[in-house]
């Protein structure tokens, strides 16, 4: 996994509440054996027109808007665990969603791919797509290490929370496989611990 | 201090806490299917790394299947190809597969409790969002993503933060023609689909009690739906009676042994929850969802509610109804009945008890999915199939089918679906569809009259 310590960009709104991760990526998408490539099919329905024709409308498709975050309205990312919705996302180049609110399996799932999920207030979540979506060339500050997010233009700034074992991970790149397989005797000490007591109960 | 059913379960898997970390918890069944298993197994190749316990996964095929002619080569190059590979990937590694065909196939969540591979007091994940269906048993079961398929292959555990605990009790009794299915989406319409977001959630209370292990796993299924991991019932004679006897029970002194564990699980009296919600069944009635989330549920012979929320308009935009209207009357084209939510015989039970003896209605096309295998074979023999067939219904092979349009069964754009599936999103049975979630009593009611009816005048 790539490593993140912070980064300095532009971001892209999309101020939709309950963006669920069919959206993200519609399962007729899922076909695919390996993680590449699902970028192209990111919000699908909602870039293109049935007929399959661009839908301009939509805000990735704005070429006034470009950035590696993603700001999007409360609840990002429930319904299906599909880890697809954090490939598509990474493979389109976003490195972090800004949301004022995160279904659970998204972002344990965007965490495990190095896509930084932030949890904002409500309040900070609708100036800063205010601010975005008046000024799109605003850049943000997003620093992992001392866990803030800061807007250049306007001097707004809040703290957000990470679980401090996952910081870790991210910024050096670490993901649990290694931390797993580092506890392999104690989890077969479980194991047989658990069997005995079975046997002599 | 006293425990709950989630905490004493919980426990009694945690291998490793780390300070102010995560907990390290030991997986007893890992549940895998195509989509979501195949970047795991390469993950592990790439590593060379061995599955560490390969007999406590259990694969089925089931999402991209098509259901008809399963005995056929599948047409589409893309499924046969992630099909060939979950064949290959099991036979390399030692995995029990039940591939399409086989006796013990179906929808993982179907099939896993119906052969007694789920059981109370374990911990059970599967890359699958709605694996919450297995708590229904006393067990914590939660969907997983595929890196996290990957560490369970590698370790058997996962790194987790504990999640907090919550319950909803419903007292009282349900009324005629009120499902377990109506009780989950009213639910949800109370508290709304994040409400249990960082939580597991136990439900308690007479209803519970007095459900059979269908209608608990129906419940729990949803409980994702409300933004929960998973849904807990607690273990009683009823899970005992349902679980004893099945082809992955626990036999003999074993099966002794574990009652009495299992008969341990239930959450103490004085145990503290941190967040409670109390409804009650006299409030509860037959439901329907109008939008394009579950929490967007109705009772049926309600009006669609008024918001100016963008989100809830744009919801009622593109299912083309109006702020204020009623849904009863509204002519739909397609019924769907199955998904892991209410694909189980009882579902069909209750569907072919009202369509007995009727005709749906010329214009609708009523899809009938079986959630396996054995459910399959129980429709035909308990003379189910010939009721549905009579009655001009399509009854299909099993798989997840419409529930997630990965195969050919998918609603068509701008089409009404009825479904009794879990989700209600765009575009979720087929790009442009739209569908209004319900229980199997009123989607087979619904294919009869060809409109939404409702139902309480029916049972009247
Ligand atoms: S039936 Fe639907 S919800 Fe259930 S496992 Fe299949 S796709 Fe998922």
């Amino acid at each position: 996994m790539e490593k993140f310590i912070s980064i300095t960009t532009s971001a892209v709104p999309l101020p939709q509440e309950n963006i669920d991760t069919d959206q993200i990526i519609p399962a007729r998408f899922l076909k695919a054996t390996n993680r590449d490539g699902f970028g192209e099919n990111l919000f699908r329905d909602w870039r293109y027109h049935k007929d399959g024709s661009l839908n301009d409308e939509f805000v990735l498709n704005n070429n006034t808007y470009k950035g590696q975050i993603l700001i999007a309205g409360h609840n990002f990312g429930c319904g299906s665990s599909r880890e697809h919705a954090a490939w598509a996302l990474s493979d389109y180049g976003f490195k972090v969603i800004v949301s004022s609110f995160f279904a659970d399996i998204f972002k344990g799932n965007a965490l495990n791919n190095g896509v930084l999920p932030i949890q904002v207030s409500p309040e900070f979540l609708d100036s800063l797509l205010m601010t975005v979506k008046n000024k799109p060339e605003t850049q943000i500050d997003i620093n992992l290490e001392q866990q803030y997010i800061y807007l250049t233009s306007t001097g707004e700034k809040e703290n957000f929370e990470i679980d401090a074992y996952k910081k870790t991970c991210l910024m050096n790149g670490y993901d649990d496989i290694d931390f797993l397989l580092s506890k392999t005797s104690e989890i077969e000490k479980f194991e047989n611990q658990r069997e005995l007591s079975r046997v002599s109960d | 201090m006293s425990k709950t059913l989630f905490d004493k379960v919980w426990d009694a898997h945690v291998v490793h806490t780390i300070k102010d970390g995560p907990q390290v918890l030991y997986i007893d069944k890992h549940l895998i299917h195509e989509v979501t298993s195949p970047q795991a197994f390469k993950e592990l190749e790439q590593r060379n790394v061995p599955i560490f316990r390969p007999k406590q996964i259990v694969a089925t095929a089931d999402h991209n299947t098509p259901t008809k002619d399963q005995h056929l080569p599948i047409k589409d190059e893309l499924s046969r190809k992630q099909l060939k590979q979950l064949s290959e990937n099991c036979k390399k590694h030692d995995i029990e597969l039940y591939q399409l065909g086989h006796k013990y196939n179906g929808i993982v969540h179907v099939m896993a409790p119906e052969l007694g591979i789920t059981q109370p007091g374990m911990s059970i994940v599967c890359g699958d969002s709605h694996t919450s269906t297995h708590g229904a048993f006393g067990s914590i079961a939660f969907g997983i993503g595929t890196s996290q398929v990957a560490q369970v292959f590698a370790s058997q555990c996962l790194l987790l933060t504990k999640p907090k605990s919550m319950r909803i009790r419903v007292n009282g009794q349900l009324k005629k023609g009120v499902q377990p299915k109506d009780v989950i989406l009213y639910i949800i319409s109370k508290i709304g689909t994040n409400a249990g977001t960082g939580y597991f959630c136990e439900y308690a209370g007479d209803v519970f009690e007095a459900m059979s292990m269908e209608g608990r796993m129906t419940v729990c299924n949803m409980s994702i739906e409300m933004g929960a991991r998973g849904g807990m019932i607690a273990p009683d004679e009823t899970t005992f009676d349902y679980v004893k006897g099945r082809t992955f029970a626990p036999q003999g002194e074993e099966w002794n042994q574990k009652l009495k564990y299992w008969k341990s699980l239930p959450t103490e009296n004085d145990a503290v929850f941190d967040k409670e919600y109390s409804f009650e069944a006299d409030d509860i009635e037959p439901m329907i969802t109008f939008g394009t989330n579950p929490g967007m549920g109705i009772k049926v012979n309600q009006h669609i509610p008024n918001s100016n929320d963008t989100s809830f308009e744009k919801a009622l935009n593109y299912m083309n109804f109006q702020k204020g209207e009623s849904l009863v009357d509204k002519p739909i084209n397609y019924v769907f009945i199955g998904s892991c939510t209410n694909s189980r015989i009882e579902d069909f039970r209750v569907a072919a008890d009202f369509v007995k003896g009727k005709k749906k209605a010329d214009h609708v096309t009523a899809w009938l999915v079986p959630g396996s295998k054995q459910v399959e074979k129980q429709i035909e023999d308990e003379g189910l199939k010939a009721i549905f067939s009579e009655a001009g219904f399509e009854l299909r092979q099993p798989g997840c089918s419409a529930c997630l349009a990965m195969n050919d069964d998918k609603i068509p754009a701008g089409e009404y679906c009825v479904s009794t599936s879990n989700r209600n999103f765009e575009g979720r049975q087929g790009q442009g569809s739209r569908t209004l979630l319900a229980s199997p009593l009123l989607a087979a009611a619904t294919a009869i009259e060809g409109k939404i009816v409702d139902i309480t005048k029916h049972l009247n």
